[in-house]
């Protein structure tokens, strides 16, 4: 119930926030729901399953080539090149699966890495897919028939929706029979085979499922920036970046990927903001730095520490509402126990 | 009919035969103890029952059908629950959801596997744990937790590692008591054990391994008295 109230609180203030702030604090805005969005389709797979990918990249940018080469070269509508860029997502992440799941913990997350540097290397090297030169997106049918607009406020609503849309399908799986599939192949996979889980194919569930929205979002972004490059779209440092959103915030919780990328992302723009212009790569020192300061302090992520916290109160109250009713029996021994003295 | 065959099991890694030519069966209802001592092949079968390894060669049959070679997931569906050495509980999970997730396996529905999980929970004697975090129980109550996740797959048979092994003389008899009341929910047990004064008294059957063969096989009077097994456990005296 708090959970709930929180969020529609978070909801309101996500809906009322154009209003307050000027184009470059929503540029942020639409920064943090995007990573946000990218860190939840990643918590599918790498936080309820406990499949760590370090090559989610390939499905950002297969999402972001697909719906830019379906404009660019055949004119065809963003809106259904999106839709086009996760299922082309989700079908390859039959082979991503195929290749990856046949190793486990750190070998699985080396060798994600190894798959997304192939379809980088593919995608630099294509002539006809831009190359490393990258793809421009035409401007020319500004408005929402094709998802391309001169300013930032729509791609904010667009964020948002595409967020709230991940979430909802975040939450129910939590709360169907995959979210429990998924928690058991990541805490015992052998027990779970034993109880009857096809863990093979539950995993590649998740992972198409998690491939799909990422590549939403890769869409998104290409729509959003109208121009992408293998650099912008597929880069490990892609990959890496939506997996720590998810498990700085709490890897394997609905909200907690959402909370890391307020954290991350903020402070990501504003070390840059701060110290970029130096050129020494002081903000990204900085950056590291706090995310192995929480790495180590907060193993659990920042809702892992959360849930620390309030039992740490509770159980404090407890102990104080003890000492109270041992303190009142002893001053009144005819008093009934736990009444207040 | 027998409910379990397994006729000339043989399973090699490599060059090492950890079972040979080892023939048994397990009547349906029935509690039929796997012993022998050190290195004897007994989890090594099991694996091969329960499907984790494939045979190099031999039959499992259970209930007219060959399930030598199924997958562990598929030997679950065919109708084989076990457990494991140590409990490997879903830590994550509260007891009750460890339990909903296997029952999960004839009704993906939510509330009808949390019935379901309430009911063999207390079949196991662990209601009172249903809310709490799994890794918060003792070993043995992980253990009776994973007897019930076992049993809420809907088994015919359940094949148990080793439940018994170091427990204290009270939580022995709780574990005694469980297997007895999985009996007479007619679901037969294949017991793997090393503690002998638990399993020896409720045992319908008792087939004894030694170096991967089966020595012995006979009621628990008969193989405890028997100068074969007598030499296995003790050697030359």
């Amino acid at each position: 119930m708090k959970v709930l109230a929180f969020f529609c609180l978070c909801l309101l203030a996500a809906l009322a926030l154009p209003a307050f702030v000027d184009a470059s604090h929503l540029n942020l805005a639409i920064l943090v729901l995007m990573a946000a969005q990218l860190g939840v389709a990643w918590n599918i797979v790498g936080g309820y399953a406990g499949q760590v990918s370090l090559g989610h990249a390939a499905f950002y940018g297969l999402g972001a080539y697909t719906s830019t080469l379906l404009l660019v070269k055949f004119g065809v509508n963003p809106w259904f090149g999106t839709l086009a860029g996760g299922v082309v997502a989700a079908t390859l992440s039959l082979a991503f699966g195929w290749s990856c799941f046949r190793l486990k913990g750190h070998y699985f997350a080396m060798a994600t890495i190894a798959v997304a540097e192939l379809v980088q290397i593919f995608f630099t090297e294509w002539e006809w897919g831009g190359a490393a030169v990258g793809l421009t997106a035409p401007v020319t049918n500004a408005g929402w028939a094709w998802m391309t607009f001169s300013t930032k406020l729509p791609y904010y609503w667009l964020a948002l929706g595409l967020l709230l849309v991940t979430l909802a399908v975040n939450f129910w799986i939590e709360r169907s029979w995959l979210g429990y599939y998924f928690r058991a192949i990541k805490d015992e996979p052998d027990a779970a085979r034993s109880i009857g889980v096809n863990i093979a194919r539950y995993k590649q569930i998740a992972l198409s499922v998690s491939a799909f929205f990422t590549a939403l979002g890769g869409s998104l972004y290409a729509q959003k920036e109208l121009y992408i490059d293998p650099n912008s779209v597929l880069s490990t440092a892609l990959s890496i970046k939506m997996a720590l959103v998810s498990i700085l915030g709490g890897a394997g919780t609905l909200f907690g990927p959402v909370i890391g990328s307020v954290v991350l992302t903020s402070i990501e723009e504003f070390t840059r903001i701060l110290y970029g212009g130096t050129g020494r790569g002081i903000d990204t020192i900085i950056y590291a730095s706090l995310i192995i300061a929480v790495a180590v302090f907060y193993p659990s992520g920042i809702v892992g520490w959360w849930h620390g916290l309030r039992r740490r109160w509770a159980s404090r109250k407890a102990a104080a509402a003890d000492a109270v009713r041992a303190h009142s029996a002893a001053a009144a021994p005819q008093a009934p126990a736990g009444e207040p003295s | 009919m027998n409910l379990l065959e397994v006729t000339n099991v043989s399973k090699r890694f490599g060059g090492l035969t950890a079972n040979e030519d080892v023939t048994f069966s397990v009547e349906a209802g029935q509690i039929v103890g796997l012993i022998g001592p050190n290195g004897a092949g007994k989890t090594t079968l099991f694996n091969c029952v329960a499907g984790f390894y494939p045979p190099s060669s031999g039959a499992i049959v259970l209930d007219g059908r060959d399930i030598a070679g199924l997958a562990p997931e598929a030997c679950a569906r065919a109708g084989v629950a076990r457990t494991f050495q140590i409990a490997r509980t879903f830590t994550s999970m509260t007891a009750c959801e460890n339990v909903m997730t296997a029952a999960m396996l004839s009704e993906h529905k939510v509330s009808a596997a949390r019935t379901s999980a309430m009911q063999w929970l207390a079949f196991a004697n662990l209601e009172r744990f249903a809310d709490k975090p799994a890794g918060s129980m003792t070993i043995s109550e992980q253990r009776r937790l994973a007897v019930a996740r076992a049993l809420a797959i809907n088994p015919r048979i359940l094949l148990m590692d080793e439940v018994m092994a170091g427990l204290n003389p009270s939580e022995v008899k709780e574990a005694v008591d469980v297997v007895l009341k999985i009996r007479q929910r007619g679901i037969a047990c294949l017991v793997v054990e090393h503690v002998l004064e638990g399993i020896m008294p409720i045992a319908d059957k008792i087939v004894v391994l030694d170096r991967g063969c089966k020595i012995v096989e006979g009621t628990p009077q008969q193989v405890s008295s028997d100068p074969v097994v007598i030499h296995a456990y003790l050697g030359d005296a």
